[in-house]
């Protein structure tokens, strides 16, 4: 018990805070283009989308380190974009919390992309059109009608990608690595510690994993909740 | 107000063809489902692009293929009232009303509540649409249509979904709530008799065609077309072979036709209204003795079906020559008649009043 007292006394909390904080970013950047790529593709002839389509899930189905291993390809300050970005901007990506940030987005932007895509088909275009008689311009539609109807998909597409983002591994450890205090996320420092043979530091960490993960997940369906008492359900 | 639509659009089974030039307040546009009635109306909303012709409102060009026009449905000004009315799920009632409004919020709130006066909302407008019963969603889509004042409203088959008894209420509250309101309505419909209680003018439609048009009383009394006699609800036919101006064989029923009214010369088949037939007990009538009546065909019952209030009798024809193609005839004896059966039995015959004969092509 006082050795648990102790880990707890001296337990390095920054990996929470650095996950926290990616997973946050990752979502919000997530939401808005994935909501963006979903417009855009619902638009699209059928060809053009399923090539739109392949392409944006891509990163959803292949291994985190394959994609992880493309943007170190691409970031690495030896190759000619990464070395664009450091060289005119200064912009480091790899082993940084930018890093992070990219990983996290890439590998999570699929859930956000697909679940509001199929909210989007869901609607009935009679809704769209009433808006256009109504005089509402195309973007007020867009989110005055089409977002807050297809709400329940969104909230689950935001729900799931925030979930995905602070649990990111594989690609993090390839581009953003597992810098102390920088890029330290809590799933490295998981996998960290228990290579170190330290189970009770790793079980702290699951548990404050857990306590978000619930968290999150209860307020979202708290919140949609609220929203879904004014549409039908079956 | 005048609307005058002229445009062809390529649908998957027919050409859309539509061409009609309207000064009445109330249009009905009748035909049955997918005819094209419902994509020329959403082609007058701009929710639809037609591929080529002209749409003009009062002088107002909405659509000119010619011209290169095609104006956004957002600046038509013209009210669609959707068959499931459309409304925005997740807004209430109000917030419904005040989609399409602009200006400053007092002037919005003042507008909504003068809508939701007019269309008798209130008490509602916090309600979300799903809590609303069907009239009350009719009544919410009007009052956000008509929120925005348009020139044209554009009803889509608004009671093809409801019961009888909800049909019969929701067409009168409609009547009651346009009654004020100075442009033009057009209303889409399979329903001859909402097409007849509400328009004053009418276009039956048919594969993507406009077939028959006019004033709804002459259209219905004489629909000139076969396809348009279908759709004012006629239920009999039969071909018709013309040997003058007043004979003619009626082929399917074998009856030879003689009429007082001259037969149109390119008429090729009649339409016989089911409630029109006016039965003929022999022994009530010594002069046709042994003989078949003018006008008229045997009855041979084949089946009768109880109605609430008739009775509809499915009968084979048979007149004075064997039939070439017999066609089962469609008789309803109202109330009036059903009182003869039971006291005589069965007509002998069936005569045909010349007057009511529809002469089609």
């Amino acid at each position: 018990m006082s050795e648990l007292a102790d880990i707890l006394k001296n337990l390095d909390w920054s990996p929470l805070w650095i996950s926290l904080k990616t997973g946050v970013v990752a979502t919000v950047i997530s939401f808005f283009l994935g909501i963006f790529a979903a417009r855009r593709s619902i638009r699209r002839g059928p060809a053009a989308r399923s090539v739109l389509d392949g392409i944006l899930t891509l990163p959803m189905v292949l291994p985190p380190t394959a994609t992880g291993f493309f943007l170190l390809l691409l970031f690495s300050k030896r190759r000619p974009f990464g070395a664009f970005l450091y060289g005119q901007f200064g912009i480091k990506v790899v082993q940084s919390w930018l890093g992070c940030i990219i990983a996290a987005t890439v590998i999570a932007f699929p859930l956000m992309y697909r679940n509001a895509r199929a909210a989007f088909e869901q609607i009935d275009m009679n809704l769209v059109y009433a808006g256009r008689t109504l005089g509402m311009s195309d973007t007020k539609i867009f989110w005055k009608v089409v977002m807050p109807t297809s709400g329940p998909g969104i909230m689950a597409g935001t729900v799931l990608t925030f979930a995905r983002a602070l649990g990111e591994y594989g690609a993090t450890s390839m581009l953003a690595g597992n810098i102390p205090g920088k890029t330290a996320t809590v799933s490295q420092r998981i996998a960290m510690v228990i290579q170190d043979g330290d189970y009770l530091t790793a079980g702290v960490w699951v548990i404050v994993v857990l306590l978000i993960a619930f968290a999150v997940i209860f307020l979202m369906n708290f919140v949609a909740g609220k929203n879904m008492k004014n549409l039908e359900r079956w | 107000m005048n609307l005058e639509v002229d445009i062809s659009k390529k649908l998957r089974d027919f050409d859309l063809r539509v061409s009609f030039s309207e000064g009445r307040k109330r249009i009905g546009i009748l035909g049955a489902s997918g005819c094209g009635k419902s994509m020329t109306l959403k082609s007058i909303a701009g929710i639809e692009t037609p591929d080529a012709g002209r749409i003009c409102a009062d002088g107002r060009v909405l659509y000119d293929s010619a011209r290169k026009i095609n104006q956004k449905p957002q600046k038509r000004n013209i009210g669609y009232l959707f068959q499931n009315y459309a409304l925005f799920p997740a807004m209430t009632v109000a917030e419904n009303i005040a989609a399409g409004l602009s200006g400053t919020r007092e002037e919005k709130r003042r507008r909504v509540r003068e809508m939701t006066g007019r269309f008798h909302l209130e008490g509602l407008e916090d309600h979300y649409p799903s809590r609303l019963s069907g009239g009350q969603q009719q009544r919410a889509a009007l009052a956000r249509l008509m929120a925005c004042r348009p020139e044209i409203i554009l009803l889509d088959e608004p009671f093809s979904a409801m019961d009888a008894y909800l049909r019969d209420q929701l067409q009168e509250q409609l009547s009651e709530m346009l009654e004020g309101y100075g442009g033009t309505v057009v209303l889409v419909s399979h329903n001859r008799d909402e097409i007849y209680r509400f328009c004053d003018d009418v276009l039956i439609m048919e594969q993507g065609q406009v077939i028959r048009a006019g004033e709804k009383k002459a259209v219905f009394a004489e629909p000139r077309i076969r396809q348009a006699a279908v759709l004012t609800g006629c239920k009999n036919f039969c071909s018709l072979e013309r040997r003058d101006a007043h004979h003619a064989f009626l082929k399917d029923w074998g009856i030879e036709l003689f009429t007082e009214r001259e037969i149109p010369e390119e008429t090729t088949c009649i339409g016989y209204r089911a409630h029109w037939f006016i039965p003929v007990w022999a022994g009530e009538h010594p002069e046709y003795e042994g003989k078949i009546p003018p006008n008229s065909f045997r009855v041979q019952e084949r089946r009768r079906v109880k109605l609430p209030f008739e009775m509809n009798f499915y009968l084979v024809p048979q007149g004075k020559r064997q039939p070439e193609n017999p066609a089962y005839i469609s008789w309803f004896a109202q109330e009036n008649i059903q009182k003869f059966l039971e006291k005589k039995g069965m007509p002998d015959f069936l005569q045909l009043d010349e007057k009511q004969i529809l002469f089609l092509k």
